[in-house]
């Protein structure tokens, strides 16, 4: 089995042991300050998400700003609470932050009651992120079902600004209803950019919906798969990648160039309270980007 | 390291002079339980004699004084539709007597987490740093497994230890604080005489140790065990109620909550800390609980004592104390547990 031992490229990005460059800006170890974001722009989604363009209100403190696709950083609504969310835009925009959110608890509830020109508090970016470097030069298949389109968005945006630097890209998106689809508005976008694949699929059509029906593995299957050079990246709910890896796993993609995205419950963000740990991992600090050979040896995980 | 030894009359002088001016933290006695034996806990002290050297164990760890169970992290001050952020994490100095190996350790296990870790925390570092320990040999507590978890002797992370020899203490200086305070109460360079009884008292207390578990291969176990009945056995006995967390000297799991004023002109970042044992510890939003039942919660606890943290500092986060043990109103002990898992595999 030719796919069975492959060269392994040694990046500086899959081994580096560190946080990025997070908490050098200030000589002062204030962990938990939080930079100063006003939201510039609330975009209505579905009835459920929204998303928002926050901008870090000090140019400086901007300019530092950096994340990899795949991070999240710490919302923080003062005197309400906390929350992680990924960040959904482009890596190379250094305005805005877009932040895709499901209303879903009290801070995600306060946020889409918030209006333009609020202000929201920002650590971050935390976590590791989808190695772009590592898929250089090989075929991209990139995966999501409902609200895991939010994190693979960047990693979209990356794949598409530098298309050269990819071979055949496919991006598969499945949903339950044709109503919860996330960003329909730019898959016409996607779609245009030169050898980039969209497919969208739901489990259940309604009145007017042509496009397929059933489930995102019925999308895999007929895409042709070089098991030796391609990677690929799958968000969505754990048993949504559960049977997409698996499936890859059987057309040969080896279980190290399977990405795939994993959220819990976070009060820190920084390896400290716990409340994310899988078995014993931190899905802030080991994660929240695994590959799928490490997510299936998490206790607990799928 | 450095050692020196100290009459014990020299010894009152030496924790008076730190009582002179400074908040002290020492064993003392709070009350009897039913069978007429004494309770400790770390508390303050005014005098040398409120503290209790020959104490067994406390309740509580003295994790207290470096997490404490709620803290403020951060302060916030509404004003015309925008916010600012104030974060104070200064402290006072404190000095914590009477502390045993086992609470030394932990501190050095919390330290892995918090101070040598990414992120390290000010708020524990500050409180750390500006902490002076004196720590004391002792004959071995009732139930408590420290050896077996390495945990009954300590190399650093205090600044004075002591260790009985007769009438006067055989002390390991772990910093210049330590040395320049001892050193003005007549501390003597150790002779050859003094390492051996030293050595002899050593000796004679891990004789006493009796209570061993085996916690070799454990991660591998937990992880073979995973499915185990025994979880749904010691699960069922479990009342969730976060006790062990909360008198154990390394659980730090914690939640972090904001407040806001009544009159919505301040708001505060509160962390408290919490137990995985609790039902909520790993609900997200919209609902789902990633640990629903008893059993998976406490299976959790334990991985995460002697499987979690070993692979991520190469140690079990356990000190052996059993104050969770003792503690535990379902009666459920951490000996019990994995001896029980170790014949379930054998």
């Amino acid at each position: 089995m030719k796919s069975l031992l492959l060269p392994y490229e040694v990046t500086k990005e899959a081994e580096i042991r560190e946080p990025l460059n997070y908490n050098r800006r200030s000589r002062l170890m204030n962990t938990d300050r939080v930079v100063k974001a006003e939201i510039t722009s609330i975009t209505q989604l579905t009835d459920m998400e929204k998303l928002f363009h926050v901008r870090i209100v000090d140019p400086a403190e901007r300019a530092l700003f950096s994340f990899q696709p795949g991070q999240f950083v710490m919302v923080e609504v003062p005197g309400y609470g906390e929350i992680p969310i990924s960040i959904s835009g482009s890596a190379s925009n250094h305005g805005f932050l877009e932040l895709c959110i499901r209303r879903a608890g009290t801070v995600t509830s306060v946020l889409h009651r918030a209006q333009v020109g609020a202000k929201v508090g920002l650590r971050g970016p935390f976590g590791t992120f989808f190695p772009m470097a590592m898929m250089k030069d090989h075929n991209v298949l990139l995966i999501a079902g409902g609200l895991g389109l939010a994190p693979l968005r960047a990693a979209i945006y990356h794949v598409t600004e530098n298309r050269s630097d990819f071979d055949r890209v496919h991006i598969l998106y499945g949903t339950k209803t044709p109503d919860q689809l996330l960003f329909d508005y730019q898959y016409e976008q996607w779609r245009r950019v030169d050898g980039v694949d969209l497919s969208i699929i739901v489990e259940e059509g309604a009145d007017g919906w042509t496009g397929e029906v059933g489930m995102v593995t019925k999308l895999l299957d007929p895409i042709p798969i070089e098991p030796d050079r391609t990677y690929a990246i799958v968000c969505g709910p754990p048993v949504m990648f559960k049977f997409v890896c698996n499936m890859l796993s059987k057309k040969g993609i080896p279980m190290r160039r399977m990405f795939v995205s994993l959220e819990r419950r976070m009060h820190c963000g920084m390896g400290k309270c716990c409340r994310c740990n899988i078995g014993s991992t931190f899905t802030c600090k080991d994660g929240p980007v695994f590959d799928y050979w490490t997510a299936i040896n998490l206790k607990e995980a799928l | 390291m450095l050692y020196r030894t100290l009459k014990k009359a020299a010894f009152r002088s030496v924790v008076e002079t730190i009582l002179a001016g400074n908040e002290v933290v020492g064993p003392r006695q709070v009350g009897t339980d039913r069978h007429g034996k004494p309770i400790h806990q770390f508390l303050p002290v005014e005098r040398f004699d409120d503290i209790d050297f020959g104490y067994e164990s406390t309740e509580f760890s003295a994790k207290t004084y470096f997490l404490p169970f709620r803290e403020q992290l951060s302060a916030y001050r509404f004003t015309n539709g925008d916010w600012e952020q104030t974060i104070r994490y200064r402290v006072q100095p404190r000095a914590i007597v009477g502390l045993h190996a086992c609470d030394i350790n932990g501190l050095l296990k919390l330290d892995k987490v918090f101070a040598k870790d990414w992120y390290p925390s000010p708020y524990y570092i500050s409180r750390r740093r500006n902490t002076f320990i004196v720590g004391i040999d002792h004959d071995p507590c009732e139930g408590a497994f420290c050896r077996s978890v390495g945990a009954d002797t300590v190399t650093h992370g205090f600044d004075l230890f002591l260790t009985d020899i007769g009438d006067r203490y055989f002390v390991a200086v772990g910093s210049d604080r330590g040395l320049s305070l001892i050193d003005r109460f007549d501390a003597r360079p150790t002779t050859d005489e003094d390492s051996h009884l030293y050595v002899t008292e050593r000796k004679r207390i891990a004789g006493l140790m009796t209570t061993e578990i085996n916690v070799n291969n454990l991660p591998n176990l937990l992880d073979i065990e995973f499915e185990s009945p025994i979880w749904e056995k010691w699960g069922k006995k479990c009342l969730s109620c976060g006790t062990c967390a909360m008198v154990c000297p390394t659980c730090y799991c914690h939640g972090i909550h904001e407040r806001i004023s009544m009159d919505f002109r301040e708001g505060a970042k509160i962390r408290q800390l919490h137990s995985c044992n609790l039902v909520d510890f790993a609900v997200v939003a919209g609902g789902h609980n990633f640990r629903p039942t008893p059993e998976s919660r406490l299976k959790y606890r334990y991985y995460h004592q002697h499987r979690g943290f070993v692979e991520q500092h190469e140690e079990p986060k356990c000190v052996g104390c059993n104050r969770c043990g003792r503690a535990c109103l379902a009666g459920i002990a951490p000996v019990d547990v994995i001896r029980e898992l170790q014949e379930e595999s054998s």
